[in-house]
């Protein structure tokens, strides 16, 4: 059945006036790492919209719990426990099944355990930091952490970056590839933030802020924060192999 | 007004920020346990066919300055231009070639050293052939949209004058700067964030 192929069609245009521009000078590192002439555009080649696979077997049991993945067996990170779940969808709200999803974070005081980290906020012995999973079938994922801290960095004399987890997202195309940074709601450190603000619609933000939802909570243990994330559409034949539509 | 098309809008991209090695290459960011190695660390499988190649990277900015806090990951095809991907539709590629590598920059010299096998020929849609070419996608503080850029390979003259990516760059001077140079064991590749030398970086 041609509905169970994979699609080779290339993906929608990228939307360069909704991801921030390279130059952003409030952001001040990207003032020279920011290219001066326009990319170059041409019709997607396999080489763009082919894109590596990863299996479960790289996963191991402790890889989407940041909580105790890192601990001395019988401790946890301390910091106020929560799971964060979503979705991977692409831009025609299809799931984005199987695919690799990576995230990073600091501590709940907003220390890095990394050397070039010299914050004098404290290393938690029992958290590292990283984590991974791979989305289901229907495009699901979740994992368990703590709530990072905001830290300070040397942008302005007194910029602190609001609480935020980085993810790293793989799709089925290489040109899907997507790096970005999860807010939580209700923190007032995301409007006051050059990296925040390198994004130039208000709405591309909101798209990064994830929401508190009681409902999935586990009582006496953790909170829940959703985030789902867009991917890059593909175009598909109108009509010839999906009926339901692109 | 007329009826919404009602599609979603990607999500928005952010840095990767200055310890992105957390996430990515824990190991060689001194996390050691959590997993036993960095994905897409290793050397190329011994089984994979195939011409071996070691690339020197260098990444540098608009001042001259090499960057130490890079990544760079790589996807190309195998040594008979198939894609190790579901998404590959002419045949079966190498099962011991990922076409997948991960690559940070050494926090002191800047050096990415990246060990595969020579890619071969992969068709444009229009059916003509591309000269041999690794896609690169390279992150890092201060960028806040991974950058897109190919590596082609300088001992490759006849395939790269026809390659239809090459030959539709405006600015035909500017085609050296995805042209990894071989010098005796091993290519090397330089690539130029922004100013006189700036690499073609795609929008695709």
């Amino acid at each position: 059945m041609k509905n169970e192929q994979h699609h080779t069609e290339c993906f929608f245009q990228r939307d360069r006036g909704w991801h921030p521009p390279a130059l952003t000078p409030l952001y001040k590192t990207s003032v020279a790492r920011s290219p001066r002439r326009a990319p170059v555009s041409f019709p997607h080649t396999l080489s763009e919209v082919t894109g590596p696979v990863f299996g479960h077997s790289i996963l191991g049991a402790l890889d989407n719990d940041l909580t105790v993945n890192f601990a001395t067996p019988g401790e946890s990170a301390i910091g106020p426990r929560i799971i964060v779940y979503g979705r991977v969808l692409d831009e025609n709200a299809r799931p984005v099944p199987n695919v690799l999803v990576e995230f990073w974070q600091a501590n709940a005081g907003g220390r890095y355990r990394h050397r070039k980290d010299g914050y004098l906020a404290p290393l938690d012995p029992n958290f590292g930091g990283c984590g991974r999973t791979i989305s289901d079938s229907e495009g699901h994922y979740f994992f368990r952490t703590i709530v990072p801290g905001a830290y300070p960095w040397p942008n302005g004399i007194n910029d602190w970056r609001p609480a935020h987890i980085h993810f790293s997202i793989f799709g089925h195309g290489f040109v899907q590839r997507l790096i970005t940074q999860m807010y939580f709601e209700g923190d007032p450190m995301i409007w006051r933030c050059p990296i925040v603000s390198t994004i130039p619609d208000r709405q591309a933000v909101e798209g990064l802020i994830a929401a508190l939802d009681m409902e999935a909570a586990v009582p006496m243990d953790a909170r829940a924060y959703r985030f789902d994330i867009v991917l890059r559409g593909r175009r598909s034949t109108l009509f010839e192999n999906r009926m339901e539509g692109n | 007004m007329a009826q919404s098309v009602r599609r979603l809008k990607e999500t928005a991209s952010q840095t990767a920020g200055p310890y992105v090695h957390i996430g990515l290459t824990p190991n060689f960011g001194g996390i050691a346990g959590v997993y036993p190695h960095d994905l897409g660390s290793g050397p190329v499988d011994a089984k994979a066919r195939g011409e071996r190649i070691t690339i020197k990277m260098r990444i540098f900015d608009g001042t001259g300055t090499v960057l130490r806090d890079a990544l760079v990951e790589t996807w190309q095809a195998d040594t008979d231009g198939l894609y190790n991907s579901p998404s590959e539709t002419r045949g079966k590629a190498d099962p011991n070639f990922q076409g997948w590598g991960r690559f940070p920059s050494d926090m002191e010299t800047g050096e990415i050293a990246i060990e595969t096998i020579k890619p071969g020929r992969v068709p444009f849609p229009d059916g003509r052939l591309m000269a041999p070419h690794i896609s690169l996608w390279i992150v890092a503080r201060g960028i806040n949209l991974g950058l897109a850029t190919r590596l082609y390979f300088s001992d490759e003259e006849m395939a790269n004058a026809e390659d239809p990516v090459l030959t539709r760059l405006e600015h035909q001077n500017r085609v050296e700067t995805l042209i990894a140079r071989k010098e005796s064991a091993h290519y090397l590749f330089d690539i130029h964030l922004q100013g006189e030398r700036e690499t073609v970086f795609f929008d695709i």
